[in-house]
């Protein structure tokens, strides 16, 4: 009687567990289904137009006129890496420059108060930058250089700025990962803390802060509301840093509100596009850490 | 026992979340949907027409011209709504024009220049004339700044202006109305195209051809620039789609987006 009982208690336990764990797969496995789902959907609505029209006159065709069944994507892919590399040329020097002094330069204190700050920048909704862009940035552009100010240069510094938390905090985490006994010794040996810096803790954070670039420059390449608002949208290469551009991202969410028929599956092809250009991006970011991590 | 609780917790939930349950006026008995420019007058229309005939629900949506004239065709609403004329085979559709709307073309309120031939404007848009000097302005290039592809205010425009040449690629592109009017409002030497109702003191509409951009000059047509609002119906309207189109057309309906800005049939 005891034992039964005993069994039965432990039926039930077994088969609560077993629940829990269907449960938790379930909603572990959700996530993975939604990527699943975007993707399917995504390829499924935007590949069909491309072969239509010919995949060499959707990747390399300069005009976009969807109303004469014209899909060049070709202003598109330069513009969005224009302005990525824009992006980093600004980001990277301020973000490097501002990692190595939280993490050699600067006492605890300045740190514990400056660290938090710069996390709080990755915190602004993109659509406040967008909006101090137009209304600071871009007037300012337009009456010291010139030309209609809404330009490269403007959403450069702009998706620059945006990408400084994600590169500062990442290499700041790799700078500190170095063991101390690296440091000491090369100060034991004579060096400077530049010297050091330079010579011994670059090289051996080397692959992470590689991974925050190019975090950052997935965090750039994405950006739609910021873009939009401070690149002038024109689906042309850009002759200048002062002429207007198109990337991407900014393509579909300017054009999706009224884009029928061909023209919307055109806009999913563009998406179709940036995912590719960003699982690459991925892929090589989880390539670079993962080898950041078999290093001793 | 497990399978019935999930079940009754289903449909619990799909009661609660379908859209008959979440209140407000939940009988639709006509649709109209269609171009954005037209929404929302459309939409002041049916409150109005709601008031009169109470019980009655008219649903606005928006979506674009091409959008509503497709859902018309396949008869998901009753009336379509398009700021541009119908094309093609959109054409066995029968179209009633319910109002007209001005566009203007739009400068700062700084620059010199009053007014520019139509043929002018259609060369700044294709790219062809790109300072402001020879048309009396500054020595300054000009800043095209127009809409995106799909837009039905950029259709029109195409339609009235450029006809068969294309808006150069290099044009600054915006997506809303208010968008081009902020740009040009803070540009110098900028130059688009917005809905006539729209304009403001940020911004001031050019002359074209000698004509001001007013309703005067719509009226006895000597500003060209004018495009029709329309209705379109898969045959001549019946029943609560023609009263509600007798409605827009009736001396109340269309004083109501005479004070909008749009300018009446007649």
């Amino acid at each position: 009687m005891d034992t039964t009982s005993k069994g039965r208690g432990k039926n039930k336990l077994e088969r609560n567990d077993r629940l829990v764990r269907l449960a938790l797969l379930v909603v572990a496995f959700s996530a993975v289904s939604i990527l699943l789902v975007i993707t399917v959907f995504i390829v499924g609505q935007g590949t069909p137009i491309m072969f239509k029209y010919g995949l060499k006159s959707f990747l390399a065709g300069a005009n976009w006129y969807p109303s004469e069944q014209l899909f060049g994507l070709w202003p598109m892919i330069v513009g969005s890496l224009f302005v990525t590399a824009g992006a980093l040329v600004i980001g990277i020097p301020f973000g490097l420059a501002c990692a190595i002094v939280l993490t050699e330069f600067s006492s605890k204190r300045v740190r514990r108060f400056i660290k938090p700050v710069i996390e709080l920048l990755a915190g602004i909704p993109s659509v406040v930058y967008g909006f101090m862009g137009v209304i600071i940035l871009v007037p300012f552009i337009r009456e010291t250089f010139g030309g209609p100010g809404l330009s490269v240069l403007a959403v450069s510094i702009i998706l620059g700025v945006m990408i400084l938390p994600t590169i500062i905090s990442i290499s700041v985490d790799s700078l500190q990962a170095v063991p101390p006994s690296y440091r000491e010794g090369s100060i034991a040996l004579g060096a400077t803390r530049w010297q050091t810096v330079k010579m011994v803790l670059f090289p051996a954070a080397r692959s992470g802060i590689i991974a925050s670039i190019i975090l950052g420059m997935g965090r750039a390449i994405g950006e739609t509301m910021a873009t939009i608002m401070v690149a002038g949208n024109a689906a042309e290469i850009p002759r200048s840093l002062l002429a207007p551009v198109r990337t991407l991202t900014s393509n579909i969410a300017l054009e999706m509100s009224y884009a029928t028929g061909e023209h919307r599956e055109a806009l999913f092809a563009t998406g179709v596009v940036l995912f590719v250009i960003i699982m690459v991006l991925n892929t090589i970011a989880n390539a670079t850490s993962a080898k950041r991590r078999k290093q001793p | 026992m497990m399978r019935h609780r999930l079940a009754l917790v289903l449909l619990a939930l799909s009661v609660a979340f379908s859209p008959s349950c979440r209140g407000g006026r939940s009988q639709t008995d006509m649709t109209l949907a269609g171009s954005t420019s037209i929404q929302p007058f459309a939409d002041k229309w049916a409150e109005v027409f709601m008031e009169k005939r109470p019980g009655l629900g008219v649903n606005v949506q928006g979506g674009g011209s091409s959008a509503g004239i497709q859902a018309c065709k396949s008869g998901v609403c009753q009336i379509g709504m398009s700021s541009r004329e119908l094309k093609g085979d959109e054409k066995d559709l029968t179209e009633i024009v319910v109002a007209r709307d001005g566009l203007a073309v739009i400068v700062h309120p700084s620059n010199p220049v009053r007014g520019v031939k139509l043929a002018e404007v259609k060369q700044i848009f294709s790219g062809d004339l790109t300072n402001w000097k020879p048309l009396g302005g500054a020595d300054r290039q000009i800043t095209v700044v127009t809409r995106e592809e799909g837009s039905g205010t950029r259709g029109a425009f195409q339609e009235l202006v450029m006809g068969k040449t294309r808006i150069f690629r290099g044009a600054i592109t915006e997506d809303s109305n208010g968008t081009v009017r902020e740009i040009i409002a803070h540009d110098p030497h900028a130059i688009g195209f917005i809905s006539l109702g729209l304009v403001n003191e940020q911004v001031r509409a050019l002359e074209l051809d000698g004509a001001g951009a007013n309703e005067a000059n719509i009226r006895n047509g000597r500003y060209k620039l004018v495009r029709p609002f329309l209705f379109v119906s898969r045959g001549e309207p019946t029943g609560l789609a023609k009263e509600f189109v007798d409605f827009v057309l009736s001396e109340e309906g269309q004083t109501l987006i005479k004070k909008e800005g749009l300018l009446p049939v007649k």
